[in-house]
């Protein structure tokens, strides 16, 4: 017991569970800009992956990290575009299209990677983002070490969260993106496009999705490996229900799974000599079922999810 | 009601518009104006071809021929852009859709804004809104609670919001798709009262209804529509009641009218039944049926009346209360044993429930009686059998098809509720359930269900009659009980009711004191 209590007083497990959570903010406020807009995005796993790739590989040939971190986003925006233009104005299942933009993603990184590098065994590190000094703050007993010592994208996400919220609630556009994803027709009905507000909010949703994937290679680690990604991208779908397509849920959602996974990787060594190391893996994955199955019964979900819409139809 | 000037400005003229679905002439050179104050009733049947006319106005479709000329007095009259709902907008068209078109998850006020102001913008001004929206309800008396989220409004509430949407952008045409259809005869008196208000102060208003009685009493000039075309256009004042009914329909009608009957002993009962939940619960409904009755069951649309359907119709598990039948508790209430006990299930929505639009009309005239024996012998179908007494059918009930084994959804509506009464009312039913039977339906087709229920009445059985239209509950129902909030009332005679009273207990005023 005391072992347990020792963890949550450390201020390094609170760190690295607002380092595990970062990626997940990304991910999670990206699916729900997507989904407040209608469009279920599975593509987000592949996203991920091309976020990773794109930005480690943009700073690798030479571009600056916030330069990755852009060209990141623009292959994010790339596959939502194409998962867009499949589900909005061709109304294709979203489910087939996303796991279709998921696969392809997937598939197109791991080739580039492989053309540009075929014969190395070790992959090729960067210089990735450093911990943010910041005067005053960092230095704090606890607090300091707990929640400054982060690197700027850790940051960023944060503030993505408040402005996300900003977006949705206070503006003319968030207001439209909530429209559009309960019920088309009003949206159509006071003069707005359907086809532009879904195809805008999925292309952003998913350039927000790859940044989740360039902090992996950009600040958790500073290399690119096959299969990094490893679920987080359905992570984030699941959630997103959990958050009820809320910005402010929503990096609570991720914080709790980063603790979670913070946590367990802390227990592993504590009683790792009589537990398996699986038990402990899997932990944080069956809690995020479990809070799933509280919190989704009584998910209000945005009504139009998943109907393609068409115009003159009713 | 007085008739603005002749000389009034002219806001908006559609000329010669035609509109071709495949082979579906829905609009045939139709020409219409309005002017200034002026309130223009859209008359027409189901399929008359009112609604397309409307969408091609508000820019959801587009005209194969013809043009839609808006005035706006200082730029003068000019071609609106068709198929642009956004340039309808900007024309001061404002268009109130039979099925509302608001985002449930955001007030009111949101719904109002959305669309008003640049997308771009870094802040929704609610603050001026909210002024200009007060002022405007206070002109109007459109009161609406405008921070309330719209999927906590009522019908009524909602079809405000709608109205002062279009007010809210200055509008100075407005377009209401069957404004009446959802609403309590209360609420429709005070809709037309404030539409006359709006009207007086310049609005131009076009209401599409099929209902004679709203069009006399609420409308300046009335524009008929048959099979796509216009075939009148006149002054309210100078028509009656006959004359626009045959207008619209095409010919002299006869209406089918009751006979007294001769109800029997109780045959079906329901005793304190509770089920469902949400907006559409049964709470303690008690009702009886004799034999050679029909029972009418009046209500607002969305009061319980679709899960007293699906209670009946075997879909539904009771929470509470027992269903009887000739005085004994049912055993089992499950589809299959409600139709061998003999229901016959007319289901609301008969394109979705009645059919299966992929299977034949032979297979789905025959798919209640699946298992009986003249259908299969060793688990096998029989279909040589069924189609020969699908052609009986297909004769007897005038089902307008192909052949037998056409895909049932190829039907027109009409033709889909025919296949579903010869399917029901073929086997002698001893109740018969008919959930808004002729919803939707023409005048002929109306007429040939109205028919089917009545002879199942002189034949014995019990017949419960669901609808939302109070005209074919007082013409066909021996008895009215009134549902609303899932309450239903006790059932009268109809000869002791008038609308007045129906609509008061549609509202809810006998079973409590709600304003």
């Amino acid at each position: 017991m005391s072992d347990i209590i020792d963890i949550l007083l450390s201020a390094n497990f609170w760190a690295a569970a607002l380092r595990i959570a970062t990626p997940l903010i990304f991910g999670v406020i990206g699916a729900l800009i997507c989904e407040r807009a209608g469009v279920l995005n599975l593509g987000i796993e592949g996203i991920f992956t091309a976020g990773a790739m794109a930005g480690w590989m943009a700073v690798w040939l030479g571009a600056g990290l916030w330069g990755g971190v852009l060209v990141a986003a623009l292959a994010g925006g790339f596959f939502g575009l194409i998962h867009a233009i499949l589900t909005v104005p061709l109304g294709l299942s979203q489910h087939v299209s996303g796991i279709g933009v998921t696969l392809f993603a997937t598939s197109l990184s791991y080739f580039i990677y492989r053309t540009a590098l075929p014969d190395v065994s070790s992959p090729p590190r960067i210089e990735a983002f450093k911990p943010l000094d910041i005067p005053g703050l960092s230095d704090l007993p606890f607090i300091g070490p707990a929640l400054f010592q982060q690197t700027p994208l850790t940051f960023f996400a944060l503030a993505l969260v408040i402005g996300t919220a900003y977006v949705l609630y206070r503006t003319p556009l968030g207001l439209a993106i909530q429209a559009v994803g309960d019920n088309p027709s009003a949206v159509e009905s006071q003069g707005l496009s359907v086809y532009g507000l879904r195809i805008g909010a999925v292309v952003g949703g998913s350039a927000i999705m790859a940044l989740g994937g360039a902090f992996l290679t950009m600040s958790a680690f500073d290399a690119f490996f096959f299969g990094m990604v490893n679920g987080r991208g359905w992570i984030c779908i699941a959630l997103t229900v959990f958050a009820s397509w809320r910005p402010g849920k929503a990096l609570i959602g991720a914080l709790l799974f980063g603790a979670f996974d913070a946590f367990q990787v802390r227990l592993q060594t504590e009683v790792g000599s009589f537990v398996p190391g699986q038990v402990f893996l899997m932990m944080p994955y069956l809690l995020s079922i479990a809070a799933l199955v509280v919190v989704a019964r009584r998910a209000d979900y945005p009504r139009a999810l998943l109907v393609p819409y068409f115009r003159g139809q009713r | 009601m007085t008739e603005p000037t002749r000389d009034t400005a002219l806001v908006l003229k559609l000329e010669g518009i035609t509109k071709r679905f495949g082979a579906l002439t829905a609009n045939d050179g139709i020409t219409l104006d309005l002017r200034k104050g002026e309130i223009l009733a859209l008359l027409g049947e189901n399929g008359a071809g009112k609604t397309t006319l409307m969408n091609i106005l508000f820019g959801h479709y587009v005209a194969d021929e013809g043009r839609v000329m808006v005035s706006d007095g200082a730029k003068g009259v000019r071609e609106l852009e068709p198929g642009s709902p956004h340039a309808a907008l900007e024309a001061g068209i404002g268009m109130v859709h039979q099925h509302f078109t608001l985002a449930e998850n955001l007030s009111a006020l949101d719904n109002i804004l959305l669309g008003t102001e640049r997308l771009a913008s870094v802040r929704s001004a609610r603050a001026p809104a909210r002024q200009k929206l007060q002022d405007l309800m206070k002109r109007s008396g459109l009161t609406v609670n405008l921070d309330m989220r719209v999927s906590q409004l009522s019908v009524g509430e909602k079809q405000r919001v709608e109205i002062l949407k279009a007010l809210y952008r200055d509008a100075r045409v407005l377009v209401l798709d069957e404004p009446t259809a959802v609403l309590t005869p209360q609420e429709s008196d005070t809709l037309f009262a404030i539409l006359k208000k709006l009207s007086a102060e310049g609005l131009g208003i076009i209401f599409i209804s099929h209902k004679l009685a709203e069009v006399i009493a609420s409308s300046h000039r009335v524009a008929v529509l048959r099979g796509g075309a216009k075939v009148a256009d006149l002054a309210t004042a100078d028509c009656d009641r006959r004359q626009l009914a045959e207008l619209m329909v095409g010919h002299a009608i006869s209406e089918t009218a009751r006979e007294p009957g001769t109800p029997g002993a109780t045959l079906f009962s329901l005793n304190t039944v509770s089920a469902g939940s949400g907006r559409d619960a049964l709470r303690d409904v008690t009702l009886d049926l004799k034999s050679g009755e029909i029972l009418g069951i009046a209500g607002v649309s969305g009061n319980g009346q679709t899960m007293l359907a699906r209670v009946i119709s075997g879909l539904e598990p009771l929470k509470a209360g027992e269903m009887q039948l000739d005085g004994k508790a049912l055993a089992a209430s499950d589809a299959r044993s409600m139709i061998d006990m003999g229901f016959a299930r007319i289901p609301e929505d008969r394109h979705h429930d009645g059919i299966v639009g992929a299977m034949s009309v032979s297979e789905n005239l025959a798919i209640e009686a699946i298992r009986k024996p003249e259908n299969q012998r060793f688990g096998l179908l029989r279909f040589a059998d069924m189609a020969s007494r699908a052609k009986e059918m297909i004769k007897a009930y005038d089902i307008r098809c192909q052949s037998e084994d056409s895909p049932a959804r190829l039907l027109s509506g009409g033709n889909i509720q025919k296949i579903v009464l010869a399917r029901t009312l073929e086997t002698e039913p001893r109740v018969v359930l008919a959930a808004q039977p002729s919803r939707g339906l023409d005048v002929g087709a109306t007429s040939e269900v109205h028919r089917r229920l009545l002879d199942a009445r002189a034949r014995g059985a019990g017949v419960i009659l669901i609808s939302e239209d109070l005209d074919e509950l007082m013409r066909l129902s021996d008895r009215i009980a009134v549902i609303h909030r899932g309450e239903l009332s006790s059932a009268d005679p109809a000869e002791t009711l008038d609308r007045g009273t129906l609509g008061l207990r549609m509202a809810g005023h006998s079973t409590e004191d709600a304003a």
